[in-house]
């Protein structure tokens, strides 16, 4: 009977210990999340006409926006121009800094550097380096190579691209210092049985480095995948979505119908699209790293 | 160590990885070179241009950043100490109690791994308002508070933590608060810190959420503040953006510095699952 007794005290003591956690995560993930779902259903209440239930009309307005396709489209491009890209300039980091190399501590710094200042800042700072005719950018390739000056953020066919830049920039060195973490939890005597048995540096990488990261390049890219949608405060300050949608992302919409339109019927609409695609990723993601993963 | 430290390939490398980083330091020092340095230097690169902090004094004078700062500040700290405290509370429970629907809410935990508060900001916006607490600071902490990552890691910590010495400290007849107090936390130090420096530089440089909810000097932090000032249309001088942009990353940017491998480790740490 003492068991059982101090079973139940268990149960209590474990409540009792969430119960604050939750309320919380609750009231601002899990209820938002539900009310967001039901809240597309309905139209946007204004002034003293209430919410009303509509349907579907919400989400065929969705199908039918051309700004909204866009915005995907956007995303898309966004995620395959920022993904392989950083996690691939990751990978190369990382294995320079693993390296014995000259003056490795200062090159870590570089590489690290912009990950610890605001994504705000970095907009200003890279703004600064687009501007047409004078930004630092023109004036290299003005130099090197002739080029007349150029507005790249301005063009709504390389404003998204210059945007993807920036977020490389931002976010390689992040990724750095997991893949740094994961290799230095390789055994140095794997690679020098390797190199013992005649293997060059790029064998080495390809049939035992690499694999050994796979776990690693799992939890980058699911990071990768969330930030792609998730990061759009520089969009704020380098181009505002514009020219005409050209650079603006599926968060930033939102932003923008919610909180410049106030149409928050249609916002819950586009913030369910955004759960609904965020969900099929990290699902589609978990099993297409899982065959190829190889735990420890 | 298989004696070819001179090869050509070395040099290649070295000169690639330094190439590379030195493109990165690029948009930086561009940056801090206007800073430092009279308008008219803001194109013209010579190495003895004048320096001078004219542009900071002018961006501190042409809006309220001490008042930013004060925010800022006051945002981190009340999220850090809710983290913390809920945290902690939540991953002691989950690591050392057995108790029905564990499993299930831990889940409900991990789900907030994927949809973060940002994402849900349209709801939030409308809880807020329900609370009266649009344009105030806690309004901006409150969805953050509980995070699921910090649970996730603090419960990682707990649970390599000897059961051995928390029966020890029971025997003596500490409480279940009393254990937590003198036989966990000090022992999971190391991943506080990793956890604070990670939650502290997000939440400085954090800025979606706050500029929805925020519309008044006395509540908007440094990054919503920054962008305020440095508007396309506002015509302030490069050279005083850059040095408001500087100023306001710079506590995050000396910390590192200083504290390099400290916030290295605390970034691989928090990130190793």
């Amino acid at each position: 009977m003492k068991r059982g007794f101090a079973l139940k005290r268990d149960w209590i003591h474990g409540w009792l210990l969430l119960l604050p956690a939750m309320v919380f995560l609750f009231a601002f993930t899990h209820i938002p999340a539900v009310t967001t779902f039901l809240n597309s259903f309905f139209s946007t209440p204004r002034g003293r006409r209430p919410a009303k239930f509509i349907g579907l009309s919400n989400y065929e307005r969705m199908l039918d926006d051309p700004v909204f396709w866009k915005v995907l489209w956007n995303n898309v491009w966004f995620a395959f121009g920022t993904i392989p890209a950083s996690v691939g300039l990751a990978i190369v980091m990382a294995l320079w800094v693993n390296d014995r190399l000259a003056g490795r501590s200062f090159v870590r710094m570089a590489y690290f550097t912009p990950t610890v200042l605001p994504l705000i800042a970095v907009a200003n700072i890279w703004l600064f380096f687009y501007t047409p005719g004078f930004g630092l950018v023109d004036q290299i390739t003005g130099a090197l190579f002739g080029w007349p000056a150029s507005n790249y953020l301005g063009n709504p066919d390389t404003a998204l691209n210059a945007i993807i830049v920036v977020t490389v920039w931002k976010e390689a060195g992040f990724f750095m210092i997991f893949y740094l973490a994961a290799l230095q939890a390789i055994p140095v005597t794997l690679k020098e049985a390797a190199q013992i048995e005649g293997a060059g540096r790029w064998t080495v990488f390809w049939r035992i480095t690499f694999p050994l990261l796979m776990p690693t390049t799992l939890f980058v890219c699911v990071n990768a995948v969330i930030n792609s949608f998730r990061l759009v405060d520089h969009i704020f300050i380098l181009t505002d979505g514009g020219p005409d949608n050209a650079s603006a992302l599926l968060l930033f919409y939102i932003y923008e119908v919610a909180f410049r339109f106030w149409e928050t019927a249609y916002g819950a609409t586009l913030t369910v699209a955004l759960l609904v695609l965020l969900s099929l990723l990290a699902i589609g993601q978990f099993f297409f790293f899982d065959r190829k993963v190889h735990y420890k | 160590m298989t004696g070819t430290g001179f090869s050509l390939d070395r040099i290649l490398n070295t000169f690639a990885a330094w190439s590379l980083a030195l493109l990165w330091v690029l948009p930086l020092a561009y940056a801090v070179w206007t800073a430092f340095h009279p308008a008219a230097y803001e194109a013209r690169f010579e190495l003895l241009a004048p320096l001078t902090l004219d542009n900071f004094a002018k961006a501190w004078d042409a809006a309220p950043f001490a008042r930013y700062f004060l925010n800022t500040f006051l945002l981190v700290s009340l999220i850090l100490a809710g983290q913390f405290f809920l945290g902690t509370l939540a991953a002691f429970a989950f690591a050392r109690f057995q108790f029905p629907g564990r499993n299930l809410l831990f889940t409900l935990v991990l789900l907030q791994l994927l949809v973060m508060p940002d994402i849900l900001m349209v709801e939030n916006y409308q809880t807020i308002r329900l609370l009266n607490l649009v344009d105030t600071i806690p309004a901006i902490a409150l969805p953050y508070i509980a995070s699921g990552f910090g649970i996730f890691l603090l419960r990682q910590t707990f649970m390599t933590i000897p059961k051995e010495l928390d029966e020890a400290a029971r025997i003596e007849g500490a409480s279940v608060l009393g254990v937590l107090w003198r036989v966990y936390i000090p022992l999971a130090k190391p991943t506080y810190l990793a956890y604070g420096l990670v939650s502290v530089s997000h939440h400085w440089n954090n800025f979606l959420w706050p500029l929805i909810v925020t519309n008044s000097v006395d509540t908007r932090p440094v990054t919503v503040g920054l962008s305020i000032f440095s508007a396309i249309d506002s015509g302030v001088e490069w050279s005083v953006i850059n040095a408001a942009t500087l100023m306001t990353s710079g506590p995050l940017l000396i910390a590192f510095l200083l504290f390099q491998r400290q916030f290295v480790q605390s970034f691989m740490r928090a990130g190793i699952k």
